[in-house]
């Protein structure tokens, strides 16, 4: 089930650095949110905090309110392993467990939870998710193979599969292109595309022609400076962003005058 | 070529194009002429009453200077400064290789002659003279490095899993502070704290092959804490985001993910850490000393080990000196070839158990 995000009045620190400050923000159902801005000014770190990777660093700390249906994520009686499996994530450089088949890589999160499966569930889900991730013809006649031995392309999709294979509710994607060549690149936009009939999608993008072809809402990071917290500049629909957006910053950003 | 039209005579003798090409020298020149200096170094040194030692010496000068000076008058100072300093680390490589060889071209030739089937299956029970063996001590050995072993691996490797995956400021460098301490501890320390700790437990008369494990253990923890913080280190960290990210628990992710990643890492570390320690003597000699006969319970009495065994051949040789020397050479080769086992056990561990690329 796809889940709306409300967040209020989120500051983001990594120890007393404060890298991301008040977000307010809601994130629709069954749409692609893409976040862009330039390097550095938190569209990671945010994404990151939404599923409380954020604080797997030394130090890292969140400030405010991320609310899905109801329940505050950084309530205290909410444990960040659970909040985790029901928000999943592809990272920027497609990151396949080494040690795993690509049948196992997809039912990592399963097989690691020490979730008792029958080998005709899992057969099934491992099928699902792979034509989820459009990579089944592909990779269906060697399942056994080590997952490092596919292309980048195939890797990150490989990710994408072994994420939606817990059948999370949100999908957060750290800039899931930036280490691929244009084709694959369509093969994932195209996947997103059908991902969002089922999931919440949060994308963060160095490429605004992607987050203009692929995303509903767009919001725009930017820093006033070095050692600046980062901010939520502008949040409109995509449209609006790319043709009329409300800043001055939004539009010299997307014109390519920045700074 | 049009652009060869206004070409240089000086530019036309090297027709290949726009690199300029020097004169080389012909291939083995180098060689040969490292040779000759080594021959004169030889003749030179039977001027003065020949001697191996002045002969190397010599020679190695005269074959660096020939063949730095004649490819610098050849070849440019460019390539000759390269064909010195080619010179200088073969040389160097040449004597840290001179130990090695000697000492396993004299182990080989003095163990040899006792390494039969006798040597493995007697013990030195009521031998004063010839014959006898050192069944007693290699099972001694691998008997009281096994129970080392059991001791350290978990102790090291779980240390290594806190320093890497759950330490943090204090704690964490004050552990890494006196694991290199430890690691610098002399065996011989570690052999009485063993005995003082046994003592304190069990009486002054107390021995058993456990003291020596335990002396051993104090050397080998160090050794495989630091290999394992290295491999763990090693694995990136974005698959344990990627586990997380699963919504996979902590102890989960280091357990399925982590470790079997650093698997093969680990396993070479912890094969050379044994190699480490096999041959170790001193703690062995204050701690659980000597016997003749076959002990094989590590709980209670002395136990004969290889290194002792050897050091007591050695030492004390009975009625038949020669004997006793034979065996000495044979348990100092019976050990070098465990050691070698070792290694080559690790990198097998290491080739096998590496994540598999699939390419």
């Amino acid at each position: 089930m796809a889940k709306r995000i409300e967040v209020s009045d989120l500051n983001i620190y990594y120890g007393n650095f404060l890298a991301v400050e008040g977000v307010n923000v809601s994130i629709e159902p069954r749409s692609i949110t893409a976040l862009i801005g330039p390097s550095g000014c938190g569209k990671s770190t945010f994404l990151r905090s939404l599923n409380r990777m954020h604080e797997v660093l030394p130090g890292a700390r969140v400030e405010g309110k991320v609310v899905m249906d109801g329940q505050d994520l950084y309530g205290g009686d909410v444990d960040p392993v659970d909040v985790r499996r029901q928000i999943g994530m592809v990272f920027q450089r497609p990151n396949p467990f080494p040690t795993m088949s690509i049948y196992d890589n997809v039912i990592a999160g399963n097989r690691l939870n020490n979730k008792r499966m029958r080998k005709s569930e899992t057969d099934e889900l491992v099928e699902k998710s792979l034509r989820g991730a459009n990579l089944w013809n592909e990779v269906k006649d060697r399942l056994d193979r080590p997952g490092s031995g596919l292309s980048g392309g195939q890797q990150q999709r490989l990710c994408i599969a072994r994420a939606i294979a817990v059948e999370p509710d949100v999908l957060l994607m750290d800039e899931p292109c930036s280490a691929l060549d244009p084709i694959s690149t369509l093969a994932i936009e195209d996947l997103m595309g059908e991902l969002k009939e089922r999931f919440t999608i949060v994308i963060v993008t160095h490429n605004m022609q992607q987050a203009a072809r692929v995303s509903e809402q767009t919001g725009f990071f930017n820093l006033n400076g070095v050692g600046q917290p980062g901010r939520l500049i502008e949040f409109n629909p995509t449209e609006k962003i790319f043709s009329n957006p409300d800043q001055k910053a939004t539009e010299d950003y997307i014109s390519g005058r920045f700074g | 070529m049009s652009t060869d039209t206004r070409s240089e005579p000086r530019l036309a003798a090297s027709p290949e194009g726009p690199v300029r090409s020097h004169r080389r020298l012909p291939r083995f020149a180098p060689l040969g002429l490292y040779l000759a200096g080594i021959a004169l170094g030889a003749g030179l040194s039977a001027l003065t009453g020949f001697s191996v030692t002045s002969t190397v010496v010599y020679g190695v000068i005269l074959g660096t200077a020939a063949v730095y000076l004649t490819s610098r008058t050849v070849e440019g100072s460019r390539k000759g400064t390269d064909r010195l300093v080619t010179c200088l680390v073969t040389t160097a490589f040449g004597i840290a290789m001179i130990p090695l060889v000697s000492l396993v071209y004299t182990v080989l030739d003095k163990g040899l002659a006792r390494l039969d089937g006798d040597f493995f299956s007697n013990s030195m029970y009521r031998v004063v003279g010839e014959g006898g063996g050192a069944y007693h001590a290699i099972l001694g050995t691998l008997i009281i490095t096994l129970v080392a072993t059991v001791i350290s691996v978990p102790i090291g490797l779980f240390t290594a899993i806190y320093l890497v995956e759950y330490g943090t400021g204090r704690l964490k460098r004050a552990i890494t502070f006196f694991v290199d301490v430890m690691t610098g501890i002399p065996s011989i320390v570690a052999g009485l704290f063993a005995f003082a700790l046994f003592t304190l437990l069990f009486g002054n008369d107390f021995r058993a092959g456990i003291m020596g494990a335990v002396a051993l253990s104090v050397l080998m923890i160090p050794v495989v804490v630091r290999s394992s913080e290295e491999v763990l280190k090693l694995v990136p960290n974005e698959l344990r985001e990627a586990s997380y990210a699963l919504g996979v628990p902590k102890w989960r992710t280091v357990v399925k993910v982590v470790l079997p990643t650093a698997i093969a890492g680990l396993g070479t570390g912890v094969t050379l850490s044994v190699a480490r320690v096999v041959g170790e003597t001193a703690p062995l000699l204050i701690t659980v000393g000597l016997i003749t006969g076959t002990n094989l319970n590590p709980f209670d009495g002395r136990m004969a080990t290889l290194p002792v065994f050897a050091f007591y051949q050695l030492t004390q040789p009975g009625t038949a000196t020669q004997a006793f020397l034979d065996r000495a050479w044979t348990a100092a080769l019976v050990l070098i070839i465990f050691v070698m086992a070792l290694n080559i056990l690790a990198r097998l561990i290491s080739r096998f158990f590496a994540p598999k690329t699939g390419r």
